[in-house]
């Protein structure tokens, strides 16, 4: 696989950097002087002129995205306009707290979503099958904040089992930052308390969020396992006495996951995107939300550093789709090493 | 079965014991817009280490009639009436752990198409291994002993490097390669039954012939019963004791593997022979004019009525049953009801 990966990689980073070209002109050619934004209407004529000088937008497009892609290589990201921090700094803050969400999201996704469709699958046509369709179909339609509104109501305010705002309660300190993501790090201090505490504050939008792509994993897991249920393999090692339960967890499930695993990658990609408005519900100061208010404000070099991290998360997802399906599919896996 | 012209067991062809009885079988799919009544009433006897040939054109249900015997029929197939004993238990009302043996030590089988019959995501190590743990022949768990009989079996299927089979995909394989594959996961255990659908029909000529001998081979010795289908009278003739005909879901004729060819009586049984080129044995039915009823809406009475060149006015309302006109030699037939023979009385 080593050198098909290694071209796959190399095709990413030229990807990456034609996103960068491309978000670059679009953020600057969207009407609206960032400089008069960043020092509201009333600031004298003269400092707004400075900032504009020292931001580089006196110059050339060109020379301006030479010298952002210079700053790049030393981890130089600029300056961010609202935050008045570098945006490396932001970064580092907030995406560690959106990769705690996506990632219990992504954990949900696949769990949840591969045991329904295999469920369904075995039982499908039952009364089970029914309503986990119907749980499908409502999952799919309906948009993630609904979601996260619907789950804060219930579990929320009606049933307060879960925390509805933050990373962390009121009484428990931060951990001392490691990786930056509070359950992480509180487990590494030594701190299960406080590590517990911020997963909790982790599952309602994390589920809310992983709710669609659930419902569609679900279905594809199901209606890929009952189609290849009628496969002449299946048959065969039905007939040859390997006993019912082990064909359809290993058997049937492998061949099946292929679709599934490719979908839910890119859904799982998405949910960087999808985390702002449940960030934004769940008061969660991640990435996402970081980036809208970014957008909001015209602050270049965040939106351009968001934008780069995101798509740097679809580019990573897919090369590791490609291995994932390459193992559970040897003709692409075999194939690639040979080519 | 109070019919007297019913076939009986044919306990004089296949000595005491037998080892696959299917009694007036019907089975159908149900598929988007109505149910196809395939299997029309399906009667057949394997005896024990007898050799049996089943010979019918494409679609008159062989491969459906020898799923039925191992519980394999697809979840659109349902039986409406008849039953399926293999060796006196009826396959449908086994307990799992019988039905568990029956596919583990009793019976085994090739499929027809045997790209389509490996799992494409697995070695072929890790699915002959399981077959083999699984047949309750093996001590399970004992991996040293599968991998040693995996790569018997593969040897013994005359595939090349047996070694490294194991670590093969069926993709890296040819078509060849693969149907000796299959034959290695059907023949890895001891079985007392060996169902072979089409075994050669996807290869080549050339090896058509070495996989059958070889199939054959592997069966003599190890004294199993074999039920082989084929498209081919000449590949039935070489290999088989019995040959039964099929025809849009009914057996219409059997008997012994010679009187077959020197004395056939059912219609279709002399069209198919008589469209074969005396020696190669080629293919079946080119020459019988029309084609295999629609399942949807099947012939009321013989299903062979439309194309019969014999068809007589009770054909059509009438189905016929198996009637005894010599010995081991039985036709569903009206033609062959008024010649009584043997003593066999029959109605009409
Ligand atoms: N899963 C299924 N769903 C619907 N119809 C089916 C199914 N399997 C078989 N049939 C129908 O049943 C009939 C008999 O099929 P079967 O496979 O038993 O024929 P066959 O004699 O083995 O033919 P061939 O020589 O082509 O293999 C065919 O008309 C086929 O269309
Ligand atoms: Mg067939």
């Amino acid at each position: 696989m080593g050198s098909d990966l290694l071209k796959r990689i190399g095709l990413s980073i030229f990807v990456l950097f034609s996103l960068s070209i491309l978000i670059f002109l679009i953020a600057r050619v969207v009407p609206g002087d960032p400089a008069r934004l960043a020092l509201g209407p009333r600031a004298p004529e003269w400092a707004v002129e400075n900032l504009r000088k020292e931001m580089h937008l006196d110059k050339p497009f060109y020379a301006q995205y030479g010298l952002w892609l210079a700053g790049i290589g030393h981890g130089d990201l600029g300056k961010s306009l609202v935050t008045r921090r570098p945006v490396s700094a932001d970064i580092r803050e907030f995406l560690p707290a959106t990769f705690e969400i996506v990632g219990l999201s992504a954990l949900i996704m696949a769990l949840g979503g591969i045991f329904l469709g295999v469920l369904s699958a075995k039982y499908s046509n039952s009364w089970f099958d029914g309503v986990t369709r119907i749980i499908s179909y409502l999952g799919i339609v309906t948009p993630a904040f609904v979601w996260a509104i619907i789950f804060m109501l219930i579990f929320g305010y009606v049933f307060p089992i879960f925390p509805i705002t933050g990373r962390l309660s009121p009484g428990f300190e931060a951990p001392t930052t490691i990786t930056g993501m509070f359950t992480l790090d509180s487990l590494l201090a030594g701190d299960p308390r406080t590590a517990w505490d911020a997963f909790l504050h982790l599952v309602l939008p994390a589920i809310a969020l992983a709710m669609g792509g659930l419902a569609q994993a679900a279905r594809i897991t199901r209606s890929s396992m009952t189609d290849n249920m009628s496969k002449d393999y299946i048959a065969a090692e039905t007939a040859y006495g390997i006993p019912p339960r082990r064909i359809l967890m290993k058997y049937l499930l492998k061949p099946s996951l292929i679709p599934t695993v490719s979908v839910m990658a890119l859904d799982i990609a998405a949910l960087f995107g999808n985390a702002f408005l449940v960030e934004l519900i769940f008061n969660y100061p991640g990435l996402s939300r970081y980036g809208i208010e970014a957008m909001l404000n015209k602050d270049l070099n965040a939106i351009s550093a968001v934008i780069m991290v995101l798509g740097l998360a679809f580019v990573t997802m897919n090369i590791a789709i490609d291995i994932l399906v390459g193992y559970l599919d040897p003709r692409i896996g075999l194939a690639g090493r040979r080519n | 079965m109070a019919d007297a012209s019913v076939a009986k067991p044919m306990s004089s062809a296949v000595g005491a014991e037998s080892i696959v009885q299917i009694k007036d079988l019907h089975v159908g799919f149900k598929v988007f817009g109505g149910l196809l009544k395939v299997l029309n009433g399906v009667n057949m006897v394997v005896g024990r280490g007898e050799k049996i040939g089943i010979v019918g054109e494409t679609g008159c249900g062989k491969t459906t009639t020898v799923k039925s015997i191992l519980r394999i029929l697809p979840g659109e197939a349902r039986i409406f009436h008849g039953e399926v004993l293999f060796q006196d238990k009826n396959v449908y009302k086994m307990h799992p752990h019988e039905l568990q043996k029956l596919r583990g030590q009793g019976a085994s089988m090739i499929f027809q198409d045997p790209t389509a019959a490996l799992n494409p995501v697995f070695t072929l190590g890790e699915q002959i291994s399981e077959i083999i743990s699984h047949s309750g022949t093996q001590p399970e768990g004992k991996k040293e002993a599968i991998k040693i009989l995996a790569v018997k079996a593969f040897r013994e299927a005359t595939l090349p490097d047996a070694e490294r089979m194991m670590e093969t995909y069926p993709f890296q394989l040819s078509g060849g390669m693969r149907q000796r594959a299959c034959i290695a996961m059907a023949l890895a255990t001891p079985r007392d039954l060996m169902i072979a659908d089409e075994p050669t029909t996807n290869l080549d000529v050339t090896i058509q012939d070495q996989v059958l001998r070889l199939l054959k081979n592997l069966v003599d010795q190890r004294g199993m019963s074999l039920i082989l289908i084929t498209h081919s009278l000449g590949v039935a003739r070489e290999t088989t004791d019995r040959i039964y005909i099929m025809y849009a879901g009914n057996m219409v004729e059997v008997a012994r593997t010679a009187e077959i060819f020197e004395r056939p009586l059912h219609p279709y049984t002399t069209g198919l022979l008589s469209c074969i080129p005396k020696l190669t044995g080629g293919g079946v039915a080119e020459g019988i004019p029309g084609r295999i009823p629609d399942y949807m809406n099947p012939p009321a009475g013989c299903r062979f009525e439309p194309r019969c060149p014999k068809a007589m006015e009770r054909c059509k309302k009438e189905k016929p049953e198996f009637v005894e006109v010599g010995k081991d030699h039985q036709v569903a037939c009206f033609l062959y009801y008024q010649v009584p023979q043997n003593g066999v009385q029959h109605h009409g």
